[in-house]
């Protein structure tokens, strides 16, 4: 009953696509549920982003980098004996090119890892108080209308923002073929 | 093992490709897939959407900086040598066009000598080994290789069905350039009979790419009165169409 990701992949500081005391840093959490609406406690999921000004962390410095000093672009959830749940500690990306001169509303690539996924599922965070980048985001109008919501992000309480992830069922996330 | 042939290093940041090749059907497992139940809730059941690739798709972390000097050294995260076959297993990565990758993180975690996992849910009765935890990392060189030390993994039975045992095997990670070329695989060794018996072997249709999988023993390598060796290149997905195609 493998694969343990929790043996080999989450570190210390996974979570952290920014240091924790970076200005404007901000909680997304949410929980990865399987199609019998049960939380999937040894899920894995991993993310990749810009930061607020489009920037990257580029392992070749490919594009503009960030110049938030500590951003990784990148954090890592997983728990040996989770609930579920991921916490991830980032900044809110900002608005990145597409394909053909179109500009891409905030959106964070996220892979989900799992036992008894044979390969990970691609995602994307959107974020449901930007309603007009969504409405011209050119990989949001590929997805059909009706199943839009699964993408978005809802602000939370704290400043941050609530992503579940839903591998199916009747809100199953929109997953991505790459 | 297929062998290719080699291109020269290429620059990085120039040949940055716009686009990584698309999945080839067979190439990876199927998301649903009976043989292994625990698909069953955990595929998704809608169309996937097409995703064009663009900047966050081509580009990815540095997490060099992670890596400490003995991380992919498995024999010595302890105060003793764990018990077991010790072995070496190296090899390079590239993309499917032959091209090496430098610096790019490999991550791998496997069973102890026994098949046991240092993980609270591993209920399979053998031993721990005190010394052994089981996890290992590296990050490849200007010629893409990396390089660990461990002990074999021991076969160990599992819950899918009656009698079902995993070949022996190792749990690569590997982040690639790009978001696009992220990949996690198992690695299994050669001759083993447990093979035509495993689903989770089997899941992966395309026999070639089934093979791809599977080390290769280098008596070469392997170092005299210590460890033997086992050779094991991994292909990350190439460079793909250019962006304007894809657009269409
Ligand atoms: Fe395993």
């Amino acid at each position: 009953m493998g694969p343990f990701f929790a043996i080999g992949l989450p570190w210390d500081r996974g979570p952290l696509v920014v240091p924790e005391d970076t200005p404007g840093a901000i909680r997304i959490t949410g929980s990865v549920y399987d199609g019998a609406g049960a939380p999937v406690p040894d899920s894995l999921i991993e993310t990749w982003q810009a930061d607020p000004a489009g920037r990257f962390a580029d392992l070749h410095g490919y594009g503009e980098s960030s110049e938030i000093p500590g951003f990784r672009g990148f954090a890592r959830f997983g728990a040996e004996d989770g609930d579920g749940r991921f916490e991830i500690v980032t900044v809110k990306p900002g608005a990145v090119p597409g394909l053909a001169g179109t500009m891409q509303a905030p959106h964070i690539d996220v892979s989900v890892f799992a036992r008894g996924m044979l390969h990970r599922c691609v995602t994307r965070i959107y974020f449901a108080d930007e309603p007009e980048a969504n409405g011209r985001d050119p990989v949001l109008a590929r997805v059909p209308s009706e199943r839009r919501a699964t993408l978005l992000a809802e602000p939370a309480p704290d400043g941050g923002y609530m992503f579940d992830i839903h591998l199916q069922g009747p809100d199953e996330t929109v997953f991505f073929e790459l | 093992m297929t062998t290719r042939e080699e291109r020269a290093i290429y620059d990085p940041v120039g040949e940055t490709p716009t686009s990584y090749v698309r999945e080839p059907v067979g190439a990876h497992p199927p998301l649903d897939y009976q043989p292994y139940k625990s698909t069953a809730l955990r595929h998704p059941k809608q169309p996937l959407v097409y995703l064009p690739q663009a900047i966050t798709e081509i580009t990815g972390p540095q997490l060099g900086g992670l890596v400490g000097e003995n991380d992919n050294d498995l024999l010595a995260q302890h105060d003793g040598e764990p018990i077991g076959e010790r072995i070496t297993v190296s090899g390079r990565v590239f993309d499917t066009e032959g091209k090496p990758l430098r610096d790019t993180l490999v991550e791998i975690w496997q069973a102890n000598a026994a098949g046991r996992y240092r993980h609270t849910w591993d209920r399979w009765p053998a031993e721990l080994d005190p010394n052994f935890t089981g996890a290992g990392r590296c990050v490849t060189d200007a010629v893409g290789r990396y390089h660990f030390t461990t002990v074999k993994p021991g076969p160990y039975p599992w819950g899918n069905h009656y009698n079902a045992w995993r070949p022996a095997h190792i749990h690569f990670s590997l982040l690639g350039r790009a978001f696009a070329q992220r990949l996690v695989t198992q690695m299994y060794f050669p001759g083993d009979p447990l093979f035509e018996f495993d689903p989770i072997f089997n899941s992966v249709r395309d026999p070639r790419a089934r093979e791809r999988m599977i080390s290769r023993f280098s008596i070469h390598d392997s170092i005299p009165n210590w460890a033997l060796a086992y050779e094991f290149d991994i292909y990350l997905r190439g460079p793909g169409q250019t962006p304007f195609e894809e657009a269409n």
